[in-house]
C-alpha cells in the first residue's frame, strides 16, 4: 500500500513537471543558445557512440542471419531483413537505450550537482527561471535530437551490414542499398524515426526531474544519475510497445 | 503592501521549520538602509536560511519579510523576480555556473535583465572584475579559480547588477587573513560608495566586528542578541557574549 501511494505521489510529480516544461516551452524569453547548447552536448557529442554501435549490430545481425538466410536460398533477402530490422525497432530502440545511459546519466548528474552546490539557488538568485534556464532546453534538446541520432544509428547498422555482405559474398554497394529499401515504404521509415522523438521526450524528462529535484546533496547526484538511467530505459521499452500499437493503428499496412 | 522610507529590511515574527526540526523561532529584527548586519551563532542555527527566506529562495512558515519597503512572502513569481533584482547574494561556496567562464557568469545577468549594449557590458564586467582584483582571470572557468579567486568571483557576481541589498553567507570561510581582509574591505566599499546595506552570515568575529554596524547572534533558531557591538557584549545570553567576544 504503502509503495502504491509513492508511485502514485511520483507519477503525479513526473506529470507536473512534464506539464511545465511543455507550458514553460512557449513562454517568453525563448532560451535558443541554450538550446543549441543542449543539442550540442546531446547530439553531437552522443555521435561517436551510436555510430559505433550500429554498425556492431549491424555487422553481427548480418553474420548471425546470414547462415539462417543461406540455408534457404535467401541471401538475397539479407539487406531487406537488415534495413527493416534496424529502421522498424533496432535503430530507434538502441538509440533510446543508449542515449538514456550516455545523456539520461549525464543529465540528471549534472541538474543534481547543480542544485547540491547552490548553483540553481544562484541562478534564481538573478532573477532568472532555473527550471526554463536548466531544464526546458535539456528536455528540447533531446526531443529534436534522438530522431535525428537514430538515422545515424540505422545508416551505421546497414554499413556494418555492407561491409560484412562484402567481405563474405562481395556484393555490391549498389546492390545491397537496392535490396535493402526494395521493399521499404516511407510508413516503415518515417513513424518509427518520429517516435524516438518521444523516447528522447521521456530521457530529457525524467533525467531532469531527477536531477532538479534532488535534495541530498552529494549523495543526490550518483542516485539522480542512477534513477535517470533506471527509469528512462524502463518508461522507453514500455513506450516503445504503445507507440508500435498505436503506429499499427494508423498505418495497418505496417502490421502485415 | 509598502512603507515609506522603510528599513531596508524587516523580519516580523518570522518562522521556519524543515520536517520535524525547527529551524527558526519567531525572528524579528530591522536592518536600517545603508548599514552592515552581521549575523553570529553556531553551526545549524538557521543563519544561511535566514538569507534564503530573504531571497525568497525559501518560504517562511509563518511571520513576514520586508524587503525595500515591499511585503515579499506573498508574493507571486514576477514580483519574486522584481525584489530579487534589489539584492545581490554571495554564496558560501560562490556558486558560480561551472559550465561558463568568469565572463560569461557576470554577462548572463546583464544580458537577461538589463538593456545593456555589448561595450556596455563588456565596460561593466571590467570595472567589476577590476573591483575585485580578478580583471585578468576573465576568460577562466571557474573549476581553475582558487578558493579566494572564486569567491571574489562570486562577490562580483552579486555586484555586478549594482544590488541595493548585498547578502554574504560566510565571504570569508576557507580563506586566509589577509584574502578576508580585502573581501571586508570590498563589503565596506559597498557600504560607503553605494549605501548598500549588507547582511553577511558570518563565523569570522574578527572580520565581523571590522565591517559590522550591528549583530544579530542566533542560536538554536532563536534569535538571542541584536544590536551594535557593545550591546551584544553586554546582553544576558551568554552564547551571544561569547561569540561576540571570542578573537
Amino acid at each position: 500500500m504503502f509503495h502504491l501511494r509513492k508511485l502514485i505521489e511520483f507519477v503525479g510529480s513526473v506529470s507536473g513537471f512534464a506539464l511545465r516544461v511543455v507550458v514553460d516551452f512557449f513562454r517568453p524569453p525563448f532560451e535558443g543558445a541554450q538550446i543549441m547548447r543542449q543539442l550540442a552536448e546531446v547530439g553531437y557529442r552522443s555521435l561517436p557512440l551510436l555510430i559505433a554501435a550500429g554498425f556492431a549490430l549491424g555487422t553481427v545481425m548480418t553474420l548471425h542471419t546470414r547462415t539462417t538466410l543461406v540455408t534457404f536460398g535467401a541471401s538475397s533477402m539479407i539487406p531487406t531483413v537488415q534495413a527493416l530490422a534496424f529502421f522498424l525497432e533496432i535503430g530507434p530502440l538502441l538509440t533510446g537505450l543508449l542515449l538514456a545511459g550516455r545523456v539520461g546519466s549525464g543529465i540528471g548528474a549534472v541538474l543534481a550537482n547543480m542544485r547540491a552546490t547552490e548553483q540553481i539557488d544562484g541562478i534564481e538568485s538573478l532573477s532568472i527561471d532555473s527550471f526554463k534556464f536548466l531544464v526546458v532546453p535539456r528536455v528540447v534538446a533531446c526531443v529534436i535530437a534522438l530522431p535525428l541520432l537514430t538515422l545515424f544509428t540505422d545508416f551505421s547498422g546497414l554499413m556494418g551490414g555492407f561491409l560484412t555482405e562484402y567481405f563474405s559474398s562481395g556484393t555490391s554497394f549498389y546492390l545491397y542499398i537496392a535490396r535493402a529499401f526494395a521493399n521499404m515504404e516511407w510508413s516503415n521509415f518515417i513513424p518509427p524515426t518520429l517516435k524516438t522523438s518521444v523516447f528522447g521526450f521521456i530521457i530529457g524528462l525524467v533525467s531532469s526531474y531527477f536531477g532538479y529535484t534532488t535534495n541530498d546533496g552529494a549523495q543526490g547526484v550518483g542516485k539522480a544519475a542512477t534513477y535517470s538511467v533506471v527509469v528512462s530505459s524502463l518508461l522507453i521499452i514500455f513506450a516503445d510497445v504503445v507507440l508500435i500499437k498505436c503506429i499499427f493503428f494508423a498505418f495497418p499496412e505496417n502490421a502485415r | 503592501m509598502s512603507l515609506r522610507n522603510p528599513p531596508a529590511v524587516i523580519f516580523d515574527h518570522v518562522a521556519k521549520a524543515f520536517g520535524p526540526k525547527q529551524i527558526l523561532r519567531d525572528i524579528s529584527f530591522e536592518v536600517p538602509t545603508a548599514e552592515i548586519l552581521c549575523i553570529l551563532g553556531r553551526s545549524g542555527t538557521g543563519k544561511s536560511v535566514t538569507l534564503k527566506l530573504l531571497m525568497s529562495l525559501i518560504k517562511p512558515d509563518t511571520g513576514k519579510i520586508w524587503v525595500d519597503g515591499e511585503e515579499i512572502t506573498g508574493l507571486k513569481e514576477a514580483g519574486i523576480s522584481r525584489v530579487r533584482r534589489k539584492m545581490g547574494f554571495l554564496f558560501q561556496d560562490a556558486a558560480l555556473f561551472d559550465s561558463l567562464t568568469l565572463y560569461e557568469n557576470l554577462a548572463l545577468p546583464l544580458r537577461r535583465l538589463t538593456h545593456k549594449s555589448q561595450a556596455e557590458i563588456d565596460t561593466t564586467i571590467d570595472k567589476v572584475l577590476g573591483q575585485v582584483n580578478l580583471g585578468g582571470d576573465k576568460q577562466k572557468m571557474p573549476a581553475s579559480l582558487s578558493g579566494g579567486m572564486r569567491k571574489r568571483a562570486g562577490l562580483a557576481r552579486a555586484l555586478v547588477l549594482e544590488p541595493r541589498i548585498l547578502l554574504a553567507d560566510e565571504p570569508s570561510s576557507g580563506l586566509d587573513r589577509i584574502t578576508a581582509a580585502e573581501i571586508d574591505e570590498l563589503l565596506l566599499l559597498q557600504k560607503r560608495e553605494r549605501q548598500t546595506t549588507v547582511i553577511v552570515v558570518t563565523h569570522d568575529v574578527h572580520g565581523a566586528r571590522r565591517v559590522g554596524d550591528r549583530f544579530a547572534v542566533f542560536d538554536k533558531g532563536d534569535l538571542v542578541a541584536f544590536g551594535t557591538a557593545a550591546e551584544v557584549e553586554q546582553s544576558e545570553n551568554e552564547t551571544a557574549r561569547k561569540l561576540i567576544s571570542e578573537y
